[in-house]
């Protein structure tokens, strides 16, 4: 993961000029997907992340219904044009990964008991990569979540936070991601304070980690002003 | 003037002994809400009414099912909720039917639409509907549109006025059931599916019976 050499940053600015504690320009939308009972984009840069929600809908074929309890199933995947060489659309082992840990970070905040023997399905469609993709994923999906009318504890907030050339920053871009000296993906209910994701990949001291993550929290929780923004816009009066 | 719009999470008020409805859940003595939703709050009970989701059936509801499949004693029938609810031979039909010897096709069959009510719900959400009730009928001809199941309180509107000013201005046979499916025969059926798609847009804003009323008018 550590490469040297390469120069982030310089004169106190990254490369793409933001300051180390800076969250990019960030959009959020719902809706965006007819058919689906909620969908959402969220937009971290040129990151681009698609979620849709459907269900709670019946389960079948029927020996992987739950009879207490609704299951979740999320699906993250990457469409072949979103980076540089095509990729090809077939689950690989990151994706799935990264659906088990969507999945992990949304479950214990859904109220799944409520709806025993059916499914909600998580699709995300990442469209445009450059970096923190799994994050941008998460937060579509929790608003997606709560369009679709799905019952929970709180919304999901996540974000990005690493270490480059020494520093420590918010909100990796593709670039950075792939010359971290680390880098940790984190999700929190933002009002409640507790946290649904945590990986870390690199090398960071305790004290460089404590503090990313009081700075992904706060980041996390900027998120979640935007994220409520955006689910009232629809019920505003005109 | 607009209610209050909470999103899940969002700490609704402090519970003080209060009866829990519908949509929220309690930690430490204050009241959160579940779902995007509008607050209904009053000295004895806290809830949410939500903006979205699907339909779960309740016991008494009266409800629009179509029939997926024809068994040996009875039918199945979609009434728009991830449960396929059963409804059987003797809820159904007044005459002695020899099953051995009739096929049930023969009173409702696989895409025939009724009105029917919930009668029984247990907690593993087995569903039966059943047809002896004095409005459970069978549904002939007519379109059938689909609408936020939470949403059905307003497009009757308190004692039926919404509903019954959309039939009174457009001339139409109107059926909604608890479930989203509304039913509609004969008259300015297009005016009608209008009024209503306005109504779930708007379901949020105070007055809306005025509304309608002056876009009915035009």
């Amino acid at each position: 993961m550590i490469k040297k050499g390469i120069k982030l940053i310089k004169n106190g600015k990254r490369i793409d000029g933001r300051l180390a504690k800076q969250l990019r320009d960030m959009e959020m939308k719902i809706d965006v997907i007819s058919t689906a009972d909620g969908s959402a984009k969220v937009k971290f840069g040129n990151t681009i992340a698609i979620a849709s929600v459907r269900g709670p809908r019946a389960l079948f074929p029927r020996h992987l219904q739950e009879s207490q309890t609704g299951i979740l199933r999320c699906k993250y995947a990457m469409a072949p044009f979103s980076v540089d060489e095509r990729k090809s659309p077939a689950p690989n082992r990151r994706s799935i990964e990264i659906s088990k840990v969507t999945r992990l970070a949304l479950g214990p905040t859904t109220f799944l008991e409520d709806f025993p023997k059916t499914v909600i399905d998580v699709f995300i469609e990442i469209i445009q990569a450059d970096g923190s993709t799994r994050v941008a994923g998460i937060n579509a999906s929790s608003i997606a979540l709560t369009s679709a009318g799905v019952p929970m504890r709180d919304l999901v907030s996540a974000c990005s936070v690493g270490k480059i050339n020494g520093t420590l920053v918010v909100d990796l871009n593709g670039e950075e991601d792939n010359n971290s000296e680390a880098d940790v993906a984190f999700a929190i209910l933002p009002s409640k304070d507790e946290v649904t994701l945590l990986q870390m990949d690199g090398l960071l001291t305790k004290d460089e980690l404590i503090e990313l993550l009081n700075l992904a929290k706060d980041s996390c929780k900027k998120i979640c002003e935007l994220q409520k923004g955006v689910l009232r816009e629809k019920y505003k009066s005109e | 003037m607009q209610r209050k719009v909470v999103l899940p999470g969002e700490q609704i008020e402090e519970r003080k002994g209060r009866k829990l409805g519908s949509n929220v859940y309690p930690e430490n003595d204050n009241v959160f809400s579940k779902v995007l939703g509008i607050t209904k709050v009053n000295e004895n009970e806290i809830s949410v009414i939500p903006l979205a989701g699907v339909y779960l059936p309740r016991i008494g509801d009266g409800v629009i099912g179509k029939i997926l499949e024809v068994e040996i004693s009875g039918w199945s029938v979609d009434i728009n909720s991830p449960y396929i609810a059963f409804l059987h031979l003797a809820e159904a039909v007044d005459e002695f039917v020899d099953t051995s010897r009739t096929d049930l096709s023969r009173y409702f069959n696989i895409g025939d639409v009724i009105f029917c009510k919930i009668s029984k719900v247990t907690t593993n959400k087995v569903v039966q509907v059943s047809m002896v009730d004095r409005n459970a009928k069978k549904l002939y001809k007519g379109n059938m549109i689909k609408i936020t199941p939470s949403k059905v309180p307003r497009i009757i509107g308190k004692d039926g006025s919404m509903i019954n000013l959309i039939k009174n201005k457009t001339g139409c046979e109107i059926i909604v059931g608890q479930n989203g499916v509304v039913w509609l025969k004969d008259g300015n059926k297009t005016k009608a599916i209008e009024a209503i798609l306005a109504i779930e847009k708007k379901s949020h804003i105070i007055g809306l019976t005025e509304k309608i009323e002056k876009m009915l008018g035009e």
